[in-house]
């Protein structure tokens, strides 16, 4: 039945499909797109990889922390012995130079510490910029003032050079992993959020159904997290997608300037910290935590790409997907003088 | 000793102490002569009794040479790519560009860097491993041994700057003007060099602002990688033994230079866009 209505309906509304649910949406659109699900299942792997640290190194029988001096060669400065760098079925990714700590351990448990300190710094950036910005918009001129100069500063600091300033200053008892997120989400990101959540607050509040909730009396709480937070979510969601790959490079390059996660804490940053004297002998202590850094980020770049294109109906339509598109041209073009438009690409 | 520091006064006292320091200059105690500090004073390092405005003098021409140079790499390579991949749009060699750019924006710098020394400095000797050189030594080694360091953190940079120039020049090429260009038979060539590539100036000026100033201080990064002895690679190293008057310098001087850029590019923007008035 549908099918004829699309071809006797006005052309631009398409019958067809019928309504599908915002998630649902997001997740035809997201699936789309071959690189995102790709980025996807890398990422899923990741986190999977993260959680099951212990089960893992159970499985090869070391952990991240023991030191084995009998395989490397004290005599040539702390080299592993032993072919690859220590390759061996005990030491399935060979072994550290110096310490002969077991590589594949410390990179398995680098990998809780690289999404652990990531995801935990975006959800403080999320939480923090979505307060901010809401409070902003909907609060009074001196509130908004104030907020918005605050978020300005932010925005304009240097990542590094506040991350470094602010680390020199805390005491050294506090949990290094936890203070390493801290700063990272309240020196970047969260601002940026902020600004743009303001400037949608301020877009939605005047907004028919955001006036209605507030005329009938209902407090300013309950019309910001009723009425307003599911418009936000879009582009807050993009936001965070795209805050993940950029705070695991932030926790990556504070560890390997030595300031971030401490040691025995295993850390890719810090792991290619003394990768470059090391190269000749055991060439994996530099490839292995390069090589899961880049992994990680690009993969997590690409899926927030992903999640944007999926959440813009903009770049969405172009995905020609759950749309009907093909019908509806195939129904065009059955019908004479209603040639389907060549699309253009903008 | 803390009264020398003057870690006694209260913290507005301390504050205006700074302050005079660094708009009138003034006198240090060091127990047995008192020492004058002139006027951009930003204090005394708690290690080694040196002056920041000094440290920080002589590490500034490291870190500018790094970023001057770096910056001329990164406009014209991420320009460039920019441009590229907007012409080609759609094509197989745009998406070639695309994945190289989001390669570049998802590697670390350090990551970069690192690889780019082995294989240039170790495994091929084509280079020998970068020593920082100062310019008014000997130009010729002073760039050829910042080739590197201005290489890895071009790459990283110019990666953000391919995307924003495809970005933004895609965004004028859809806009109305640009189709009766079209229809008037401007080429395709002169369409994207003349007239959409305007319309991409305003943003790259801006990206370039906030990069080249946040990169004078920030470039910790490569410098640490590389051994420069520039503002980066001192800031770590004032952090790890907690010299504060130095860390409180540092980070003066690198908001200095990011307000700096700003003015810059705001007097450029008027320059690149004649709608934009000097007031």
């Amino acid at each position: 039945m549908s099918e004829a209505l699309a071809v006797v309906g006005t052309a631009g509304t398409d019958t067809s499909v019928p309504a599908v649910s915002g998630a649902r949406q997001f997740w035809r659109r997201l699936r789309a797109q071959r690189a995102a699900l790709v980025a996807a299942a890398v990422v899923a792997l990741l986190v999977l990889v993260a959680l099951a640290a212990p089960l893992l190194t159970a499985l090869e029988g070391q952990d991240p922390t023991t030191y084995h001096p009998t395989l490397i060669d004290s005599a040539r400065g702390g080299v592993p012995l032993g072919s690859l760098g220590g390759v061996s079925a005990d030491h399935w990714l060979g072994v550290e130079p110096q310490t002969g700590r077991d590589m594949f351990a410390r990179l398995v448990y680098g990998a809780r510490v690289s999404l652990g300190v990531s995801l935990a710094a975006t959800l403080i950036q999320v939480l923090l910029g979505v307060a901010m910005g809401v409070a902003a918009g909907l609060g009074n001129r001196w509130v908004d003032l104030v907020i918005s100069r605050v978020t300005d500063i932010f925005v304009s600091m240097p990542l590094m050079i506040m991350a470094l300033a602010l680390l020199a200053i805390v005491p050294s008892g506090f949990p290094r992993p936890v203070l390493v997120a801290l700063i990272i989400s309240l020196v970047a990101g969260w601002s940026t959020v902020a600004k743009m959540v303001r400037a949608q607050t301020l877009a939605l509040k005047n907004l028919d159904y955001v006036s209605a909730s507030r005329l009938s009396g209902w407090s300013t709480w309950r019309t910001a997290t009723r009425e307003l937070l599911p418009g936000l979510a879009a582009p807050v969601i993009t936001y965070a997608a795209l805050l993940v790959p950029s705070d695991i490079s932030a926790e990556a390059a504070l560890s390997f300037l030595g300031v971030g996660v401490q040691p025995p804490t295993p850390s890719w940053g810090q792991m290619l910290t003394s990768a470059d004297v090391w190269y000749q002998a055991a060439p994996q202590y530099l490839l292995l935590p390069a090589l899961a850094l880049f992994v990680t980020v690009f993969a997590m770049t690409v899926l927030g790409d992903g999640v944007r294109v999926a959440l813009d109906p903009r770049a969405a339509s172009r995905l020609r997907v759950g749309t009907g598109r093909k019908r509806e041209a195939r129904a065009r073009a059955a019908v004479p003088g209603d040639a389907p438009r060549k699309e253009e690409r903008p | 000793m803390a009264q020398q520091l003057r870690l006694d006064d209260p913290l507005y006292v301390r504050y205006g102490h700074f302050l005079q320091g660094i708009f009138a200059g003034q006198d240090f105690s060091t127990g047995t002569s008192v020492e004058h500090c002139a006027a951009p004073c930003l204090g005394q390092s708690y290690r080694t009794d040196q002056q920041v405005t000094d440290i920080i003098l002589a590490k500034l021409p490291v870190s500018l040479s790094l970023v001057l140079g770096a910056m001329v790499i990164w406009l014209l390579l991420g320009i460039g790519t920019g441009v590229l991949s907007a012409w080609r749009r759609g094509r197989p060699s745009e998406r070639l560009l695309t994945a190289v750019t989001l390669g570049g924006v998802a590697t670390p710098v350090f990551v970069i860097g690192l690889v780019l020394m082995i294989v240039v400095c170790g495994e091929l000797q084509l280079l020998p491993f970068p020593q920082y050189v100062h310019f008014t030594d000997d130009p010729e080694q002073w760039a050829w041994n910042l080739l590197l360091p201005w290489l890895s953190l071009a790459l990283v940079e110019a990666a953000n700057f391919a995307r924003l120039t495809r970005a933004s020049m895609l965004e004028t090429l859809a806009e109305d003007h640009i189709r009766t260009f079209r229809a008037y038979g401007v080429s395709e060539r002169a369409v994207i060099a003349r007239h959409a590539l305007r319309g991409a100036t305003a943003s790259v000026i801006a990206l370039n602002a906030v990069t080249f100033g946040s990169a004078v201080g920030g470039a910790v990064l490569t410098e640490t990688l590389f051994g420069l002895p520039g503002i980066g690679q001192e800031l770590v190293h004032a952090v790890k033994v907690v010299d504060l008057p130095v860390v409180v310098g540092m980070v003066l001087v690198t908001g200095f230079f990011v307000i700096l850029a700003n003015t810059v590019a705001d007097v450029l923007y008027a320059v690149a866009d004649r709608r934009v008035v000097l007031a």
